[in-house]
């Protein structure tokens, strides 16, 4: 019986070590890989840190958009109609990426202030504004009329 | 005349589908405690009726889509008149109320398929089981008649057609994957029904497991169907060439997915041993769980993802409450239930047992990692404590080594003996297994393409470990007096469906290694009569037109592919302009292979005519979905094991004491069988 108690104390004691370092591992990967998101008028207010990985969200601007002409490089502005952000993309914009429309953008924040993308997503619906992107133009009273917020 | 009320008909059929879903909830579970074989055999009636009527809805909203009456909301919104036949048959589920719909129907023919195969269960057995399934099916029905109608009329002002399904829908992959995935989500809710009742009815005992197993392993089997054709899918119609975004829709049938291949392992112990019991009915009440969780994830539109189409808030609430309920009420009757169930036999640090409880800790372990992941962004959003998101790295970071400390105990499980075994001995069995695939992992990455990489070494190390520890132990098995092939024959189902269902796993494990480190891929700016090289192909566009689908336009790009010394041939991607809601969408062009995918997909237009294509290399990258497909294979190859359908000797009916809690015993055959 004895024997048998200790042996299960060890187990217990195991189990509780093993889950305090899953724990551990877990946390400190998720605080590694966690990706905050901005407005355009934040980053302008400087609140954004450079060089982390961070979504930002926001309108295309209107006549903003830039390609080079031998390569897929593209520039954009995305603003929440108080701040742009210059952002560029060297990859393939998705399918419903249009002027006047929301986007989120995934990647970092140069020191000179523009946005170097990983990522571009916009929704496969065109009424869709990505709730984020709708709070955020919430905030600045500019969420244009007829889109859906927050759905 | 009757066409034309067809929404009411399913509406009213939903109604009467709800009214036996709750008799079926309430009498056989009085008739169970109270010990009344009368009311206890209501469960079967009503199960039959409810889904007699479940299928009379479906086929009337079904119906409605098939005669474009676009007078019912649901189908003015997911369907056209344009749209093909095939398509507005599974439009049916393209949208929230259809699949909360067909989520119903599919539970209703789990129910159906329990009170069919249900010979050999003891009468309170079967009331229980059923009057539990009678729950969830009334608080989903309430669900669907309370927030999501399908059957809705937008009258008087009907409009002319309908708004079209979403593009990213209009695919082979939405009349396959989601009645999969559903048969998986909904299939746990049997072996957690069995657990409630086991808690309820107070036995737990090998003959319960033997019940319990085969629904486990088809529903699992089913859910490993649906993942790896989302995933086939998500490859091949999003346009970017991934196969697994860590998107919180993936997550969420990953989740019972991993829970559920717990549960399967701990049954087994349960059924072997004896041991576990208490392990088992948490897993299997946590498995159902996060499949409720999954359909909330999904249905309440609580994510920012491709899968979650507008919803109201109402409903994300209403299922909410529900997954409380379920989770509250079950972990209540679990404390209050549990202690009666006891384990008896202990077991020495190196037995299968000890390893299978690895196995339980590190999937759930896995689990929780995904768990957290995919529910925190949610949590602190719901908080008001800030917007994030996690991405990819983190599910990486954490998924990639507990998969690989798992595929190192899974070699060693099947060669392990139950209670007790030498370490020695399985060192000797071992050794040789674990040399050849210490050298093969090391030497094919270079006869493979030249470029040596630890992380494919590891990958095929891996799968290796798991295939030849199999090999060997097939061999040691089939040792037989009578020659190998008699011993192989004798080996049972149950045992070739571990073995296929572990090389399944070896076979998705390879192909994740190779596809991600031996991976071409190329963004490239083209035009018709420019070419581009990319991985030793020549990809040429020689032509470029427009032409007219049944409810699309598209530019198509003809681009022939070229290799030196080998015949050449066209690829032809896509990008379509959807008529009806004036979406555009990318078809990518495949080549595939068993070695090698060839990817081709149309980006967008650039300035003087120019074409943005992704052009990618994808290696094995079939092998992810074959190794699901064989793994599903031997989930259900298991199922046909003689022993889950032996007929019990019966013995007669005995009227127990009062006090005691069963009214009815069966003796179960063979208890404690090997």
């Amino acid at each position: 019986m004895r024997a048998n108690r200790k042996r299960r104390l060890v187990i217990v004691v195991g189990l509780v070590a093993l889950v305090a370092v899953a724990v551990g591992l877990t946390l400190y990967a998720l605080r590694a890989n966690i990706n905050l998101f901005f407005t355009p008028s934040q980053i302008a207010a400087g609140e954004a840190p450079h060089d982390r990985t961070m979504r930002i969200g926001g309108v295309v601007k209107k006549g903003s958009v830039e390609r080079s002409g031998d390569s897929l490089q593209v520039a954009f502005s995305v603003t929440d109609f108080a701040s742009d952000v210059r952002v560029s993309y060297d990859d393939i914009l998705p399918d419903l990426f249009r002027e006047g429309q929301g986007v989120v953008v995934i990647g970092r924040l140069r020191d000179d202030g523009e946005f170097i993308a990983q990522q571009v997503l916009a929704k496969h619906d065109e009424n869709y504004m990505p709730p984020e992107v709708a709070e955020a133009l919430k905030a600045t009273g500019n969420l244009p009329d007829g889109s859906v917020p927050s759905s | 005349m009757l066409i034309r009320i067809l929404p009411e008909l399913g509406h009213f059929a939903l109604i009467l589908a709800l009214g036996m879903a709750l008799l079926q909830a309430l009498v056989p579970l009085a008739g169970a405690t109270t010990r009344r074989p009368l009311w206890m055999a209501f469960a079967k009636p009503m199960v039959r009726g409810q889904f007699a009527f479940l299928v009379i809805a479906y086929l009337c909203l079904t119906a409605s889509f098939a005669l474009d009456d676009f007078s019912v909301a649901y189908v003015a919104d997911n369907s056209n008149s344009l749209l093909p036949w095939y398509y507005k048959l599974s439009a049916v589920w393209g949208s929230h109320e259809g699949s909360v719909l067909l989520w119903v129907l599919i539970l209703g023919g789990w129910s159906f398929a329990v009170s069919l195969f249900s010979r050999r269960l003891p009468q309170d057995m079967l009331a229980r089981v059923l009057g539990v399934m009678g729950w969830i099916s009334s608080g989903f029905l309430l669900f669907i008649l309370l927030t999501s109608n399908p059957f809705e009329r937008l009258l008087p002002n009907v409009p002319s057609d309908g708004a079209d399904l979403n593009p990213l829908l209009q695919d082979f992959g939405l009349i396959v994957h989601p009645p999969m995935l559903y048969m998986g989500y909904v299939g746990f809710s049997v072996v957690f029904a069995f657990a409630i009742a086991a808690l309820l009815g107070g036995r737990l005992d090998a003959a319960w497991t033997r019940w319990a197993r085969p629904w486990t392993n088809v529903a699992w089997a089913f859910l490993t169907v649906g993942i790896a054709l989302g995933s086939w899918w998500a490859y091949y119609e999003l346009g970017w060439g991934g196969w697994w975004f860590w998107d919180p829709v993936e997550n969420a049938s990953l989740l019972p997915w991993l829970a559920g291949t717990a549960l399967i392992h701990s049954l087994a112990v349960t059924e072997k041993r004896g041991t576990f019991k208490n392990w088992t009915v948490l897993l299997a009440i946590f498995t159902f769980s996060l499949s409720l969780l999954g359909t909330f994830l999904v249905r309440s539109g609580v994510l920012t993802s491709v899968h979650a189409f507008a919803n109201d808030p109402s409903r994300g609430t209403f299922i909410l409450i529900l997954l409380g309920v379920t989770v509250g009420l079950s972990l209540l009757i679990f404390a209050l239930r549990a202690p009666r169930v006891q384990s008896l036999s202990g077991f020495g640090w190196l037995s299968r047992d000890s390893l299978l409880l690895i196995n339980n800790i590190l999937l759930v372990v896995m689990t929780v990692t995904v768990l957290l992941g995919t529910v925190y962004p949610l949590l602190l959003d719901a908080l008001d404590l800030g917007k994030i998101s996690v991405g990819p790295p983190y599910f990486n970071a954490l998924f990639v080594p507990l998969t690989a400390l798992l595929c190192l105990f899974m070699g060693l499980g099947p060669l392990a003996r139950w209670k007790r075994m030498p370490g020695r001995e399985l060192v000797r069995r071992l050794a040789l297994s674990a040399l050849l695939a210490v050298v093969i992992a090391a030497a094919l990455p270079l006869l493979y393409g030249g470029s040596w990489s630890l992380g494919v070494t590891l990958g095929l190390l891996l799968a290796l470990w798991l295939v030849l520890s199999l090999v060997r132990d097939v061999l040691d098995k089939s040792r037989s007096a009578q020659g190998r092939m008699a011993g192989l024959g004798k080996l049972r189902p149950a045992y070739w469906g571990m073995v296929l269902g572990h090389c399944g796993l070896a076979v998705t494990i390879v192909g994740v290694a190779m596809v991600t480190h031996y991976n071409v891929e190329r963004n490239v700016r083209l035009a018709p009569g420019k070419s581009v090289e990319v991985g030793g192909y020549r990809f040429a566009m020689t032509d470029f037109n427009e032409h007219r689908g049944p409810n699309y336009v598209a530019d198509t790009a003809t681009i022939e592919v070229t290799r030196p010394g080998r015949s050449s041939f066209v690829m032809q991607p896509e990008k379509r302009f959807y008529l009806a809601s004036g979406m555009p969408m990318s078809d990518v062009a495949l080549r595939p292979g068993l070695l090698m995918d060839l990817y081709v997909a149309l980006g967008e237009e650039l300035d003087g005519g120019d074409w943005s294509l992704r052009i990618q290399l994808k290696p094995f990258v079939r092998w992810l979905w074959l190794g699901g497909l064989i793994m599903a294979a031997g989930g259900i190859l298991a199922v046909i094991d003689r022993r889950y359908r032996r007929e019990s000797k019966r013995s007669t009916v005995v009227r127990e004491d009062a006090g005691s809690e069963a009214m009815l015993i069966t003796a179960a055959a063979g208890k404690g069988a090997q």
